[in-house]
């Protein structure tokens, strides 16, 4: 294992305590337990989104910190989800007394310690909803699995639901363009290479050097298929069918296009392969009017890539659009 | 050994010095099928468990339970804390304030733990989880605790090996299909690591 740290069971925290120097007067970074919070939280009579999950997956979630986007994020432990009383001291500092709406992404860890963390919150009287997030295709048959993972979809859904808080929309309106989001996102994902946990010292699963696995998610966990290693052109077409079959993509949809970079795989394949993802939507009638490109939902120096289709009406747009100022999206504020 | 709070909490030291030395074990497992952090999690976790018991001892074997179970609900994550929290605050509930544990007493909190995990994870046996391991040894009876506790760990090692050609249906090895056939569930075994250790306490 090649890594920068000095030990691998404190890697969370002094990485943390990097962000807080890296971003002060935007970030409020507590240690024991972990959370990222706004700087100027709690916005009095703003709903507050709160998010979480293991680390790992920077810019995930911390890096989505901000006006705009999420008032706290909670990371656990290297692919570990964090605890319910990470999450309930997150809620806590931020709750501007109009309510809190969690994000979870849809691993069994994530939701059950989400769970618990709610029924501590609301047992403290804060009006609590959660929204599970669970847009990967690569998982089938949900009676038969934990149902699908959430993956790239989750960027979307903070991005989107953070400006519609940040504006001024209630709890109630929160939850319902959660659900709007999660019912009309979908992706899925290659690996090159597998990512190496720093506890753990060697990587989560084995590749030859010409083989991809296909389906994969984001904690090393093996995919759905070991496929022989192709070329860009077959990557995304294997990438974005499966998605456009999940989901009425029909003629003339438009849609936001999210090119993500596993974190192993630089921007410049990651361009080559955005282009040709536009390229063969374009060939179905299907209109991208909004994109993001880049290493957004990571799973540590994992080489891979994946793809996130989200269904846009006007004001999921608009909400796109709106001003963010985050670590790690930044526009118009 | 006596079933006092004292032995007890010696119980469970001597547990979380098996979850240490099968740590890499269960991280092994769970990279198989899972991301690999079951071993790690639940060693972080009783090492906070043995550092609050240094501070002081709770004094029934209830409140020691309760010690451990809010222990590894705030700092184990992941699947695995959760539901062994919610294990230990069952069977400490059922075990009530009474200063010594009596064979009955802790036959009827292994069922009241066991039918804590299966709520809140809502795994039957089949779908390849520690449920596998844990519902057998929610059978176990015996004229001494430490039968007891010997008839569950008995139960819950072949319920564990029962894993193996299962293909998963809850968690994240689910997500594998039928690539998870053909290993060891991680939480399984660490149920039946956890249940042999409290038998050799005894
Ligand atoms: N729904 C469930 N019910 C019971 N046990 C489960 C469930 N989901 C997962 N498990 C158990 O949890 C173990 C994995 O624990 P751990 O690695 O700590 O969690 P994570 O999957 O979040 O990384 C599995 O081996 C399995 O025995
Ligand atoms: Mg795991």
């Amino acid at each position: 294992m090649k890594k920068i740290i000095n030990d691998p069971t404190t890697i969370v925290a002094d990485a943390l305590r990097g962000m807080a120097l890296a971003h002060p007067g935007l970030l409020r970074i507590t240690e024991d337990p972990a959370v990222v919070a706004r700087a100027d939280a709690p916005v009095r009579g703003k709903v507050a989104i709160v998010s979480g999950g293991g680390s790992g997956h920077e810019p995930l979630h911390g890096g989505f910190v901000g006006p705009g986007m999420l008032d706290a994020a909670c990371p656990g432990a290297v692919f570990t989800s964090p605890t319910p009383d990470q999450v309930q001291a997150a809620v806590t500092q931020v709750d501007g007394g109009a309510g809190v709406l969690l994000v979870v992404k849809n691993y069994t860890g994530d939701v059950l310690n989400f769970e618990t963390a709610a029924e501590l919150v609301a047992a403290d009287g804060i009006d609590v909803r959660t929204v599970v997030i669970d847009d990967d295709v690569a998982v089938r048959d949900s009676t038969w699995t934990a149902g699908r993972r959430g993956v790239g979809g989750t960027v979307l859904l903070e991005k989107i639901v953070g400006a519609a808080a940040e504006s001024g929309a209630d709890l109630d309106t929160c939850e319902r363009l959660a659900r709007a989001v999660v019912g009309n996102v979908r992706s899925m994902g290659i690996a090159l290479t597998a990512p190496t946990v720093p506890h753990v010292g060697e990587p989560s699963f084995t590749l030859a050097e010409d083989e991809m696995e296909v389906g994969i998610g984001i904690h090393g966990e093996p995919g759905r298929s070991r496929e022989p290693l192709a070329d860009a052109d077959a990557i995304v077409a294997a990438l974005l069918d499966p998605i456009l079959d999940d989901l009425p993509f029909a003629e003339k949809s438009r849609v936001l296009l999210f090119t993500n970079s596993m974190g192993g795989t630089p921007l410049l394949e990651l361009y080559l392969a955005h282009g040709i993802a536009e390229r063969m939507l374009a060939e179905r009638g299907i209109t991208v009017e909004r994109r993001l490109v880049g290493p957004f939902i990571t799973s540590l120096e994992m080489q891979g890539m994946s793809l996130t289709l989200l269904r846009l009406d006007d004001e999921l747009t608009a909400l796109w659009d709106a001003p963010v100022r985050t670590a790690a999206l930044r526009w118009g504020a | 050994m006596g079933c006092d709070a004292g032995a007890v909490a010696a119980a469970i030291r001597e547990a979380a010095a098996v979850i240490t030395e099968h740590r890499d074990e269960l991280v092994r497992l769970d990279q198989a099928i899972g991301d690999g952090d079951h071993g790690e999690n639940l060693k972080r976790g009783f090492g906070f468990v043995v550092a609050r018991l240094d501070e002081s001892t709770p004094d029934t074997p209830a409140a020691v339970l309760k010690l451990v179970a809010t222990t590894l609900i705030s700092k184990v994550g992941g699947a695995a804390g959760p539901l062994y929290g919610t294990a230990f605050l069952r069977a400490a509930t059922a075990l009530g304030d009474g200063p010594e544990l009596t064979p009955e007493l802790i036959s009827t909190a292994l069922r009241a733990a066991v039918d804590g995990v299966v709520a809140r994870g809502k795994a039957e046996v089949g779908d390849k989880t520690m449920v596998d391991a844990l519902v057998p040894a929610a059978k176990a009876q015996g004229s001494t605790v430490g039968e007891v506790l010997r008839a569950a760990a008995d139960a819950a090692e072949a319920g564990a090996e029962s894993t193996v050609p299962l293909v998963a249906r809850k968690g994240r090895a689910s997500y594998l299909g039928e690539r998870s056939a053909g290993h060891l569930d991680p939480g399984a075994r660490s149920s039946a690591l956890l249940l042999r250790s409290f038998a050799d306490s005894t």
